[in-house]
Order: structure tokens, then C-alpha cells, then sequence
């Protein structure tokens, strides 16, 4: 190391006096583990862990939210901590994902596994988790910006592939994070900092978007609306396949009372979608059957603030059970080898 | 085999003699009057066919290949791709011996045309001396050269002949193989084995008709014409391990395999795809997935989804995809997220040359990305290398839980090597993740030490979970712009690094110790600088070569090698760039600050000649040793012509 510049300023001076950040004996040391097991799945004798507590949403709650006062992705985190209260899920299992947004900065506000992740990518980093581990529960949030324009290829995917998970958008048809941009949803004339004289280019209809993608769960929802958001949260957590909630949720900041032709409290009116319940009644025929996709697009079609509600939602297999089924009629017909045997007979076919 | 004294061809026409332990016969003996059909033993050949792609001169050469491997010798290929989709020029080119066969070989002892064309286009690197095997159908030769050996045989004709009408001329290639079975004594059991294993399964008619075709060519009375025949001598290995035969890309994707990756994501693109491809069909036997994304935004960020949840996965591409991963690399860089990065590098910028070689993603791989974002580069000296590096990746990713890259390249991905089959038995690493629960105080980015990454599904059992994040953080993962946060969170980001560099082992200096010059090579360039080495000593040369495989961080200690030699030249195939020097050179003279590093680089889209290494590195000596001139059209193809390149190679000289 001679030629090396010395290092301008030892971390260690700056953080903690009595820490040698790269000393030889605290190098290779993982953190403190408790003994003995190894993945779920291994059969090593169960450890004494220490009996589960009722998750509470004091465990589930971690930093305090950075949002402005009054952000409507408040209430989407308080529906969210109800959801996760009231199912009483494994805490280690829970991971919470998110790309980059003030939506995004969801992963922080939660107390659990989970990672902060890259604008507009989220969809396949949580795909790889939902793939590799089907014991995780796999959550993802996002905005608008994130998910429809920067992210967009990847949702199409995301929905096309059926890769299983729950992801949670909070459209507040502008960019937040990034002080008031034209989102892909800010409707024509929005005057922003990007289109001073009002945006000019078509929005993006979310809903027809995801139905077109292929996306198997399909739901919009109100971030006043705290039950109706919690009841599409828990159906779509329910449900095997890419699970996908538009949330209409309010910037104060940057485009304060968008929202308000859709909340009864603000005089506009919440209209639900009746799904059909398939009870042989007159009433029944008027009601929306979620798996008709073409219904489903012309609720889509309705013009601000639309309907709420399940638009959509099909049980098409998802690539998490297909590519399970290609692994296990493969690992059938090898019947069993081991890693070791199964590329030692590759190797002998290049011999 | 370039070192040994060419035997000079005798009039009329006679034996050519590959590298030769017996002193070749004075060959003047007219063919015709040709008495002794004793074999030669020959320790080393060069075999070059050329023809178009369609005529599957890659499979008779894969054959060749493949057949050396089984026989214990030593076997290097070497081929070029035309771009276009439908075919056209190609050349496969096999090099086979009896010790170690370090490069492709310069010069051919033996040349295959099956065109005009092929003949036109590669007369130039038949040795003087060597035999010209032509399908005397399609070429017509100038019988006036008198430099080679001239062998004639109409190989279209006869094999229509033999395989009758339907197949037309389908299957000269296996012919030309039955030609070269006679003249090389080859093993026509394991041969006739060979072919049946490639084309046995779905039709016996084709392996009948393929064996047909071999037949008709090894029966061939070839000896009317070639007073020689030749066989290899055999030095049995004594590693004792059998020999296995693959190309570069396979042999990385399956050293993956053996590393414990089960996981990973890409999006087509040449030279990366076959590896994808091999990961797709095989990983679900190891109870894996790859899975081909949308883009490769979406096939890093789908690896990242795997490391992170504990199963440490590949992605890869060539330069183009790279740099659509730059983002996502430096995220694996903060959140401190292990990964595997293949960057099977071609000719760029932008779609450049993509189905030619060269060494110019280095920097990309060291600094693409954004800010501060360290990450770890190592390189794939050769197919068996592919192997190993990728078990040195993944080792090295799950220790730092750190981004690392690996560099390969064209040459290497689908030239085929025979190399001893790897003892799996103690290389073998278990994939499945770490779940073990984590007391309480758990920190994931604890300043104190080297942190490795906690998949989810671990339970922290003070319920305080960590939080991973491409924001800077603290050491539990909290956002902060805390200006000593972010200086001691880089500190420790880089000197992880540093702390690896002194694991590292300095790689052993081969030929001369200390002397004049030594060269340091990175990836591919590996076998051509050994070779360069070996006939620069033999030319009285002081001159040695050191390898690196661990190109960022370096390993320490370099600096005391460097010392012992006057100068330092490194060889790349990449440009000189603004200031002078490749991309290796230019990271070593800003380590070591040392003027006396130089370097010689070309950007011919070629893997390098020994020659061309010798020149570049001794201006004005050794321009007199045939199988190189500047000026000379290396083909009209996929190896295009590169005249200026080549001057230029030249002349950028040592700089
Ligand atoms: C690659 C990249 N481009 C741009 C940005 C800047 N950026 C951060 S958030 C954002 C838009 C966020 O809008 P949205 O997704 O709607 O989230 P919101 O803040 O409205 O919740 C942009 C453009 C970035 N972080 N990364
Ligand atoms: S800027 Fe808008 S979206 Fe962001 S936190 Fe404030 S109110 Fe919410
Ligand atoms: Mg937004």
C-alpha cells in the first residue's frame, strides 16, 4: 500500500473514537447470529427462538413520516399499518419496496425488511424477491412518475409475466418529490413547472394500462377513503398474481384538491363499483363482472373521477408457479441428484 | 510452433512439416514415387478452415476440438462470426498439441479453402512450407507459388457422390473432416463416436448420412498427392483428471453454477447470450430460474431482487447493456448488495462491432456508474479461466457483499478449449441463504466491519429490522445527509476494497524475472503475451509477462515487481486514447505514478498475433518474421479488413 495516498480522513475520527473501522480482527465477523438455523427449509433442529409477539403498529412503525403535513399518502400508510395489524403476518416475512418518490419514501415508515430501491425499477427488484422466495410477502409502493412513465416498461412486464405481489400506487398526478413536474397523469392544462402554459400531451389512463399489461388484479381507490382502501389492500394480498392498486392521493403541495370531485367530505361524490354476485336478480345484470376485461375497460373509459373499486382480476397462472412447475418436472426427471451429480454428468457429456 | 525454424518447402513439391521433433526427410522425392507412408510425429499443428458459414466448418472444427480434448492433448480454437445474419465468410480455426497451447496460433500449417474466396482471403497465413488442402471444384490455385504444399481434392463432387442427390453438397465439411482423420492419423473410433453423439437423437438417417461423409473422405487416397502423413505425439496428462471441451461462455456459465449462483436475469445480446441461455435451460435442474427481462434495466434490477433476497445472482451483458446498468450498479454499490456482473465485451462504442473482440470496457467497468461507487473488476485469462473467476466472483461478492464485474470477451466466449474437468467435489459452493435470526443491536451498514447483507425472512429479535437503500444512511440504513455520515459510509465503502487488495495474490511473473521489459496483460490477451514471451526470450530478449486477473483493486506488492524491470508494457486491445496509453496502462501510471509504464493496444477488432505483440513492444526488430505485414487484408469479412488499424496498431507502437 506504500503508493497509496494516505486517506485524507480516517472514518473512525469521524465517527467513533474507539472503533478501528478496519482493523484485522473485527473484519471478517458478520453480525452476531444466533446458532444453529439455516434457512427455512433446512431441517436443522429449530433454535429457542424467543415466542412471537402480537404484531402491533407500534412494532410495524418505524421513522416518522417525511411527508408535508397533510400529504394524502399519509392515510395510505395508516391503511396499510391496519392491514398489517389485522392479518398478523410472520414480521420477518414482510418486505416493503418502493422505487423513488415522496410515495416512495414508504420502505423508511415501516418498521421490516425492506429496501429503498432505484426511479422507476422497483417492479423487478421486487419480481426477483417474489421469484427466489415464495415465503415472502412482497409489498412495493410507488408514485405516478415512478410507475408510469420512468417504470413503465416494467409494469407492462410486470403484469405480462404475472409475477406475484402487491404494489400500491399513489397517483397524485404530479411529480412531488421533485417539486411539480407534469406527471404522466396530470391532466391536459395542468400548469406545472415543466408546462407553464398547461400540459398539452395526453395522460396516461392507468387503468386501461394495466388491463392492456395484462396485470391480473386490478383495483382504484381514494386515499380518503381509509376502509376502501384497506378492504383493496387485503383483496389484493388475497390474490395469486401481480396485484396492482391506483390510489388516487393528494399533493397538498403541488396540486392541492384534485381530488375533491371524488370525496363526499369535499362535495364530490365516491362511486363504488358493484361487482356481480351472481345471485340470478335483475340487479345483478347491471352489476361489473371483474372478469370481463372489456367491461372492465369501459369503466375505464368513464371521465373524471371515474369509479373505484375492483376493475379487473383473473386467475391466469403466475410465472412464480409456472417456472415451480418447469423446476419440478425437470428435477423429477434427474430424479433427484445432487448438484454435485447433476454437472458432473454435464461435464461428462463434454468429455 | 512459430518459434521453431520453418522447414523450408522443397522443389516440386513435398511434405510439410507442422512442428516437427523428428528431423523432416528431405521431402524431394516426387509425389508420385512416394515410398514411405510412416507417420511424423508432430508435437503441434495449426488447422485453419475456411469456407462460409453454412457449410458448417464450426462443427468440423468443434469436432477436431473436441477430439483433442478426449485424446489429452492440448487444443485451442479460434473463429470468426461474419455480422451478417445469413452467413457468409467464416474461418474456424483449431490449434492442437501435444504441450500447452497458449494461443491460436499465428500461422497455419494447414489450410482448408473451400472457395475461392477462402483461398484468396487467407493464403497469407499459410506458413511457407504449409499444405494447402483446396476443393479443387471451387479453387483454382496459382500452382506457381512455390511456397506451399498443394493439395487438391474435389470435395464438392465427391461428397454429392457419396451422399447421393437429396443432400446436395451438405456434409463436405464432414468429408474435409474424413481428409484430415487420414492425414493426422486421427483416432477414427472416437471420431465416428463423436459424430454420433452430435447428430444421434431425433434421425439416425443423419448420423448415417454424417458417417457416410467421413468415410468417403477418410478413404480418399489422399496420399497421392501428400507424400506426408502425421501424428501427434502423446504426453500423457498428468493431472490424471480427465480433459473436458467448451467454449468460454460455457464454461463461465457453468463455473457460476459450481459458485452457488442459482438465480439471475439478462436480455439477449452478442456475445453475452449464450451464456443466459445455458443459465435458462440449466439452472431449474439446481432448482433455480433465469429469467430473461424486458430489458436490462429490469435484468439488474431482477438479479438485485435475488441478491437481496439472499440468493446471490448473475446479470450480464456487453458493453450496450452495461451501460443501461450503471444505475442499478451503483445502488448495489450503496446498499451494499452482492452481485455478479458479466460484461462479454465486443468492439464499441454503440453497436460497434459486434461480433469482433476488443478490451475497451475497463473504465466502464471500474467507474460506470455515478458518485463514489466502488466495485470490484476481475478478468478471464482463458475458457478454463471462465471457470474458476466466476467461483473468485461469487466468493468475493458474498464476503464484501459488494458489486463485482466480470470482464470476458469475444474470443473468449466462443473459442473451445480443452481443459481438466474441475474437481466439483471440492469446489462445489451450497447456495441456500442465511437465515439464521439476528440478536438484537443488528446493524446493517455497521461502520465498525465488513457488513454482508441479511436476506428478509430473518428475524432480528429486538424487532428493529434494517432497512437497505441507495439513499446515504446511516448505520442502520436511516436516511441522512449528515456530512461525516457520508465521509465515513464512502470510507467504508472503499476500504473494503483495500482490505481485499491484500488478499489478493500477486500473480506470478512469467519468463524472465527482472530485465527489461515486462509485459501485463489483463483477460483474453493471456495466451498471445505468454507466446510473445516465450520467442522474445528465444530471440535473447530479457523479458517477462505478468497477469492479472484481479484488475480492481489490484493486488499489492505490484510496485516490487515493477522495480525489477526497466519498463512496463501492458497489451490491450483497446485505443491509446487521448493521452497516450490503454485503459490498463492508464489506471496503472495514476497508481504507481510511474513513467516508465507504457503501453501497446490496437483496435482491429482481432485477438492479438505474437508477432504483433513483439513489434508493437520492439519497434523495428522482429518485422522480418513472416505471418504478419501491416498492409495485408486480414479478410473480407467478419474479419474485416483493417489495414488502417493495423498501421495504426504500428504505429502507436509502445506509447
Ligand atoms: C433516474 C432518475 N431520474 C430522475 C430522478 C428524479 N426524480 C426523483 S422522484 C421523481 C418523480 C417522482 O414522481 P412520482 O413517482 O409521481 O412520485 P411522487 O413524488 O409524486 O410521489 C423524479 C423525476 C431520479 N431520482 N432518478
Ligand atoms: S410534495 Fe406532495 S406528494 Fe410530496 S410529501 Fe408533499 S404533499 Fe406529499
Ligand atoms: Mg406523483
Amino acid at each position: 500500500m506504500s503508493m497509496l495516498p494516505a486517506p485524507n480522513l480516517s472514518p473512525k475520527e469521524l465517527v467513533n473514537d474507539d472503533v478501528d473501522l478496519m482493523s484485522e480482527t473485527n473484519m471478517t465477523t458478520a453480525s452476531p447470529a444466533v446458532a444453529g438455523n439455516r434457512q427455512s427449509g433446512s431441517d436443522s433442529p429449530a433454535i429457542a427462538e424467543p415466542p412471537r409477539e402480537k404484531l402491533t403498529k407500534k412494532a410495524i412503525t418505524a421513522d416518522h413520516p417525511t411527508w408535508c403535513p397533510g400529504c394524502g399518502d399519509f392515510a395510505v400508510l395508516a391503511a396499510f399499518y391496519k392491514v398489517l395489524e389485522k392479518r398478523q403476518l410472520d414480521h420477518e416475512k414482510i418486505v416493503t419496496l418502493a422505487g423513488i418518490g415522496c410515495s416512495s419514501r414508504f420502505p423508511y415508515f415501516v418498521n421490516g425488511h425492506g429496501a429503498h430501491y432505484i426511479h422507476g425499477r422497483a417492479v423487478p427488484l421486487a419480481s426477483g424477491i417474489s421469484l427466489a422466495r415464495p415465503d415472502l410477502h412482497v409489498f412495493l409502493f410507488g408514485g405516478d412518475g415512478d410507475g408510469f412513465s420512468i417504470g413503465g416498461n416494467h409494469l407492462d412486464h410486470g403484469a405480462r409475466k404475472n409475477i406475484n405481489m402487491t404494489y400500491f400506487i399513489m397517483d397524485n398526478f404530479v411529480y412531488g418529490l421533485t417539486k411539480k413536474q407534469t406527471s404522466p397523469t396530470s391532466p391536459i392544462g395542468f400548469k406545472s413547472k415543466t408546462d407553464p402554459i398547461g400540459a398539452i400531451d395526453q395522460p396516461v389512463n392507468p387503468m386501461k394500462k394495466l388491463i392492456a399489461g395484462g396485470a391480473t388484479f386490478i383495483a382504484r381507490t381514494h386515499a380518503a377513503q381509509v376502509n376502501h382502501m384497506i378492504q383493496m389492500i387485503e383483496r389484493a394480498f388475497d390474490h395469486q398474481g401481480f396485484s396492482v392498486i391506483e390510489c388516487l392521493s393528494e399533493c397538498v403541495e403541488f396540486f392541492p384538491d384534485v381530488f375533491d370531485p371524488a370525496n363526499p367530505k369535499k362535495g364530490g361524490s365516491f362511486e363504488v363499483i358493484q361487482e356481480k354476485k351472481w345471485d340470478n336478480t335483475p340487479e345483478d345484470d347491471l352489476r361489473h363482472d371483474v372478469t370481463d376485461e372489456l367491461a372492465a375497460y369501459k369503466l375505464a373509459s368513464l371521465p373524471f373521477p371515474g369509479v373505484f373499486g375492483v376493475f379487473y382480476q383473473s386467475d391466469r397462472p403466475t410465472k412464480n408457479a409456472l417456472e415451480k412447475k418447469w423446476i419440478e418436472t425437470t428435477r423429477e426427471k434427474i430424479g433427484g441428484a445432487s448438484d454435485v451429480e447433476i454437472l458432473r454428468k454435464t461435464f461428462d457429456r463434454m468429455k | 510452433m512459430n518459434e521453431t525454424p520453418v522447414v523450408k518447402q522443397a522443389e516440386g513439391g513435398s511434405a510439410a512439416s507442422p512442428t516437427s521433433t523428428a528431423t523432416p526427410a528431405s521431402g524431394a522425392s516426387p509425389a508420385s514415387e512416394r515410398a514411405d507412408l510412416r507417420p511424423e510425429n508432430i508435437q503441434d499443428a495449426v488447422i485453419r478452415l475456411a469456407g462460409n458459414s453454412q457449410d458448417g466448418i464450426q462443427t468440423a472444427g468443434a469436432f477436431l476440438a473436441r477430439l483433442a480434448g478426449r485424446s489429452d492433448h492440448d487444443v485451442m480454437t479460434y473463429m470468426t462470426i461474419p455480422a451478417t445474419i445469413s452467413g457468409g465468410p467464416s474461418i474456424f480455426q483449431v490449434r492442437i498439441g501435444s504441450g500447452e497451447v497458449l494461443s491460436a496460433g499465428d500461422e497455419a500449417d494447414f489450410l482448408v479453402a473451400f472457395y475461392q474466396h477462402s483461398y484468396q482471403d487467407h493464403l497469407d497465413f499459410l506458413r511457407e512450407g504449409g499444405v494447402l488442402l483446396y476443393d479443387s471444384d471451387n479453387v483454382e490455385p496459382n500452382l506457381d507459388d512455390k511456397r506451399f504444399v498443394y493439395v487438391g481434392v474435389p470435395i464438392t463432387g465427391l461428397t454429392v457422390e457419396a451422399l447421393g442427390g437429396t443432400a446436395k453438397d451438405k456434409g463436405k465439411n464432414i468429408f474435409v473432416l474424413g481428409l484430415i482423420a487420414k492425414i493426422f492419423n486421427l483416432d477414427v473410433e472416437k471420431l465416428k463416436k463423436l459424430i454420433t453423439e452430435k447428430f444421434g437423437g431425433k434421425d439416425q438417417s443423419i448420423v448415417n448420412t454424417a458417417l457416410m461423409a467421413f468415410q468417403a473422405g477418410y478413404a480418399y487416397p489422399v496420399g497421392n498427392v501428400l507424400t506426408k502423413h502425421y501424428r501427434f505425439e502423446h504426453f500423457p496428462k498428468t493431472s490424471g483428471r480427465a480433459q473436458i471441451t467448451m467454449d468460454g461462455n460455457q464454461a463461465l456459465a457453468y463455473g457460476l453454477i459450481a459458485a452457488g449462483v442459482r438465480y439471475g436475469a439478462g436480455y439477449p445480446i452478442t456475445p453475452w447470450s449464450s451464456i443466459m441461455e445455458t443459465l435458462r435451460r440449466e439452472l431449474p435442474k439446481y432448482d433455480g430460474i433465469f429469467v430473461q427481462a424486458e430489458d436490462e434495466l429490469g435484468a439488474v434490477s431482477l438479479a438485485l431482487g435475488f441478491s437481496y433476497s439472499g440468493y446471490l445472482a448473475v446479470t450480464g451483458s456487453a458493453g450496450p447493456g452495461i451501460s443501461l446498468k450503471a444505475e442499478a450498479i451503483g445502488w448495489a454499490s450503496m446498499a451494499e448488495i452482492p452481485l455478479i456482473v458479466c460484461n462479454i465485451q465486443r468492439g464499441g462504442p454503440s453497436t460497434g462491432l459486434p461480433t469482433n473482440v476488443e478490451q475497451s470496457d475497463l473504465h466502464q467497468a471500474i467507474f460506470g456508474s455515478h458518485g463514489d461507487s466502488p466495485r470490484v473488476v476481475l478478468a478471464a485469462a482463458s475458457v478454463e479461466d471462465c471457470f474458476y473467476i466466476a467461483i473468485e466472483a461469487a466468493r468475493i461478492a458474498r464476503k464484501y457483499s459488494t458489486p463485482v464485474f466480470i470482464l470476458s470477451d469475444t474470443s473468449l466466449a466462443t473459442r473451445i478449449e480443452a481443459f481438466d474437468e474441475p474437481d466439483l467435489s471440492k469446489l462445489m459452493v451450497d447456495p441456500k441463504p442465511d437465515l439464521t435470526p439476528r440478536e438484537g443491536g443488528f446493524k446493517p451498514y455497521d461502520l465498525e466491519r465488513i457488513t454482508q447483507h441479511i436476506p428478509p425472512g430473518t428475524r432480528i429479535l429486538d424487532g428493529k429490522y434494517p432497512l437497505i437503500g441507495g439513499l446515504e444512511h446511516d448505520e442502520m440504513g436511516h436516511p441522512t445527509g449528515s456530512p461525516k455520515l457520508h465521509m465515513a459510509m464512502t470510507a467504508k465503502r472503499r476500504n473494503k476494497l483495500r482490505k481485499l487488495a491484500e488478499e489478493i495474490p500477486v500473480p506470478e511473473v512469467y519468463g524472465d524475472q527482472e530485465g527489461d521489459t515486462l509485459l501485463v496483460g489483463w483477460g483474453s490477451t493471456y495466451g498471445p503475451i505468454h507466446d510473445a514471451v516465450k520467442m522474445g526470450r528465444e530471440h535473447g530478449e530479457k523479458i517477462g509477462a505478468l497477469h492479472l486477473r484481479h484488475v480492481h483493486p489490484l493486488p499489492n506488492g505490484l510496485e516490487k515487481i515493477f522495480a525489477k524491470f526497466k519498463r512496463v508494457v501492458t497489451v490491450e486491445m483497446n485505443d491509446q486514447g487521448l493521452y497516450g496509453y490503454g485503459q490498463l496502462a492508464t489506471i496503472l501510471r495514476a497508481r504507481y505514478c510511474e513513467p516508465k509504464i507504457q503501453s501497446v493496444t490496437k483496435t482491429d477488432g482481432l485477438t492479438f498475433r505474437v508477432k504483433e505483440i513483439l513489434q508493437g513492444v520492439f519497434p523495428g526488430k522482429f518485422v522480418s518474421v513472416r505471418g504478419y505485414s501491416p498492409n495485408r487484408p486480414v479478410s473480407g469479412n467478419g474479419e474485416q479488413d483493417v489495414d488502417v488499424a493495423r498501421a495504426e496498431s504500428i504505429a502507436q507502437g509502445a506509447g
